[in-house]
């Protein structure tokens, strides 16, 4: 009985198994679900394919648009600048020198652009004392404005607007590379600082840590027939605003290449040294044809000039010192101006000490002198004492007491507070 | 005796354009590959990834003061050493180095750091061994801080700060990798 049982469940299966089976009809319905399903995936896939090429026509349309040619030219293109303001105190017993002011005493945008891997511009816009215009104490000024192209490994030239390369404070300035609030007297009154040209560079590296520059531009123009008042913001000089009887200074013949002359030209060669970490040396060497351009004054022509100038500069971990000294020696007709102008000299030694990462302390010693060629005593020394504290590496508040010992006997020091940054 | 001024310049400009310009212009100084041979007795020829989680990505931001973008950072790495290429931005321009970092995550230091690429048009003074053999052995302090000073360069301020930077990220970078591991 058992054994008609099990026979009988394994025949039935079969029979449902056969039974199982699509027909014809239900196959032909399977075939119509898969085709339906195929085509409605080439539809997707259509629509795929319709959206991926609407996409990458969006994106040629985006990098081939203005904007992405903005985007590219703006990869290309860097702006930055620096800004600094100042509080002096300032007292002397000739009061014209005295000031008690707040002073936006500069503010800077550089902009530059890359033409290519080798060719670039470089321009720096300046403001100096907030307003400039008539009767107004501040300048606007072009300070730099160049191409510069690298023309082989290691070398390039640059023509236009470029600042000259002496001393440590001329080429790089901005407010946190550098302790006091102002800057100092000797690079200011006999390089002079900031001091820019029109003309052509050469610059390069000649072996590892030694560069070189060498070029031909504008040269000064010191007006030595004109009657004209020391200039605003001059806080490191207490005859400020007497009248002279014809200029004689340095810092007086920068013409700042607007319209300068351009009957007498000047040489600039620069050999530096940087070759051992944290250390610079340079020498610097400059020949004015004739800082007169040709004048003829006081009845003598020719004001041939020569400035030598060396400085080093050395850091050693919280250690510091910068030291320069420069010398320009003027042909004697420049004496029938102002005599012992034909000698313009000065020096400065400053040590530093970073006291932490952010703090930072400097004393300096500063002695120039803008007739050292005549017998008078008649250098100036200065002291300046203070500190940076860095609130980001690149801004700084800064803080310094001075205190002049002058040609005139007279009393002259005071304090200055400042705020500086760059980007 | 201006004129003569003048010209004796002009050739001496001349002479200086013409001896110099015959060297061939190149900002990169060595290449990757040839940065992994000098460093590895068998160069790897592949390189791997370091994932960057938002917490590496917050400390990477941290160490280069600015956002860090991308998924991954590619290293190249044999038992306990590790190597770098990093670009960071001196002041206008970015600057390739290459940086070999070796030890177990309880010491590890700097062994070799290199400037592969410079564009920048100053500051090129980094770039000298007599410069970057001061990160020789240089370690990692907890604050993801270097542990020894480097000289700077004078007017070359910003170029010295991007180096810094690189050079606190490939250890901390190091550091992550044997984390993980």
């Amino acid at each position: 009985m058992f054994r008609t049982t099990i026979i009988g469940v394994v025949l039935l299966s079969i029979a449902f198994a056969v039974d199982a089976k699509p027909t014809l009809d239900e196959m032909y319905e399977l075939i119509q679900k898969q085709a339906a399903e195929i085509a409605s995936l080439k539809d997707g896939l259509a629509e795929n394919n319709a959206k991926t090429e609407s996409t990458f026509t969006a994106l040629e349309e985006i990098t081939s648009s203005p904007t992405a040619k903005l985007a590219e030219w703006a990869t290309k293109t860097t702006m930055g600048g620096y800004g600094e303001l100042h509080y002096n105190n300032h007292n002397s017993d000739n009061s014209t020198a005295s000031k008690d002011e707040f002073d936006l005493h500069r503010f800077v945008l550089f902009v530059g652009h890359e033409y290519s891997d080798t060719l670039r511009f470089f321009s720096e816009f300046e403001i100096e004392h907030a307003l400039a215009g008539e009767g107004k104490g501040g300048e606007v000024e072009v300070e730099q404005a160049y191409v510069e192209w690298d023309y082989t490994e290691g070398h390039r030239a640059k023509a236009g607007v470029f600042l000259i390369p002496v001393g440590i404070l001329n080429e790089t300035h901005e407010p946190p590379t550098f302790y006091g609030v102002e800057r100092n007297p000797v690079e200011k009154n006999i390089l002079p600082a900031t001091w820019w040209e029109g003309g052509v560079m050469f610059s390069g590296e000649l072996t590892q840590g030694l560069s070189y520059d060498i070029g031909a531009h504008s040269g000064l123009y010191i007006n030595g027939a004109s009657s004209v008042k020391a200039e605003v913001g001059d806080a490191g000089d207490p005859v400020l605003g007497k009248a002279s009887s014809g200029k004689y200074k340095i810092r007086d013949g920068r013409q700042k290449t607007s319209n300068a002359k351009g009957d007498d030209l000047a040489y600039t060669a620069r050999i530096k040294y940087t070759g051992i970490p944290g250390l610079e040396l340079a020498a610097t060497y400059q020949h004015q044809e004739d800082v007169w351009q040709s004048e003829t004054i006081n009845g003598v022509e020719g004001v041939e000039a020569d400035l030598i100038e060396t400085h080093l500069a050395y850091k050693k971990g919280a250690f510091g010192l910068r030291a320069l000294y420069a010398q320009w020696d003027l042909d004697d007709n420049i004496e029938t101006v102002k005599a012992g102008a034909d000698e313009q000299e000065g020096w400065y030694i400053e040590p530093s000490f970073q006291v932490t990462k952010k703090l930072g302390v400097f004393a300096r010693f500063n002695e120039y002198d803008n007739t050292a060629g005549g017998s008078q005593n008649s250098e100036k020394e200065q002291i300046d004492v203070g500190f940076n504290y860095y609130i980001h590496p690149r801004v700084v508040l800064k803080a310094d007491y001075f205190d002049q010992d002058n040609d005139s006997g007279t009393e002259y020091k005071g304090y200055n507070l400042g705020v500086g940054y760059d980007f | 005796m201006k004129r003569v001024t003048f010209v004796t310049f002009f050739f001496l400009f001349l002479c200086i354009f013409f001896v110099t310009s015959n060297k061939a212009h190149s900002t990169v100084y060595q290449t990757t590959p040839e940065f992994l041979s000098e460093n590895f007795s068998v160069p790897p020829s592949k390189a791997k990834s370091l994932w960057l989680t938002p917490e590496l990505k917050k400390l990477s931001t941290k160490i280069l003061s600015r956002p860090v973008r991308g998924m991954r950072v590619r290293y190249y790495s044999e038992n306990e050493k590790t190597a770098w290429i990093l670009e960071e931005i001196g002041k206008e321009r970015p600057i390739t180095v290459g940086v070999v970092v070796n030890g177990n995550i309880e010491d590890f230091h700097i062994e070799h750091m290199k400037v592969l690429a410079f564009r920048e048009s100053r500051g090129w003074e980094v770039r000298y061994s007599s410069f970057t053999n001061q990160y020789k052995n240089v370690k990692m302090t907890s604050n993801y801080e270097l542990n020894q000073n480097i000289d700077g360069i004078t007017g070359a301020t910003l170029s010295v700060w991007a180096l810094n930077k690189i050079a606190r990220l490939a250890l901390f970078y190091h550091q992550q990798v044997l984390a993980l591991n």
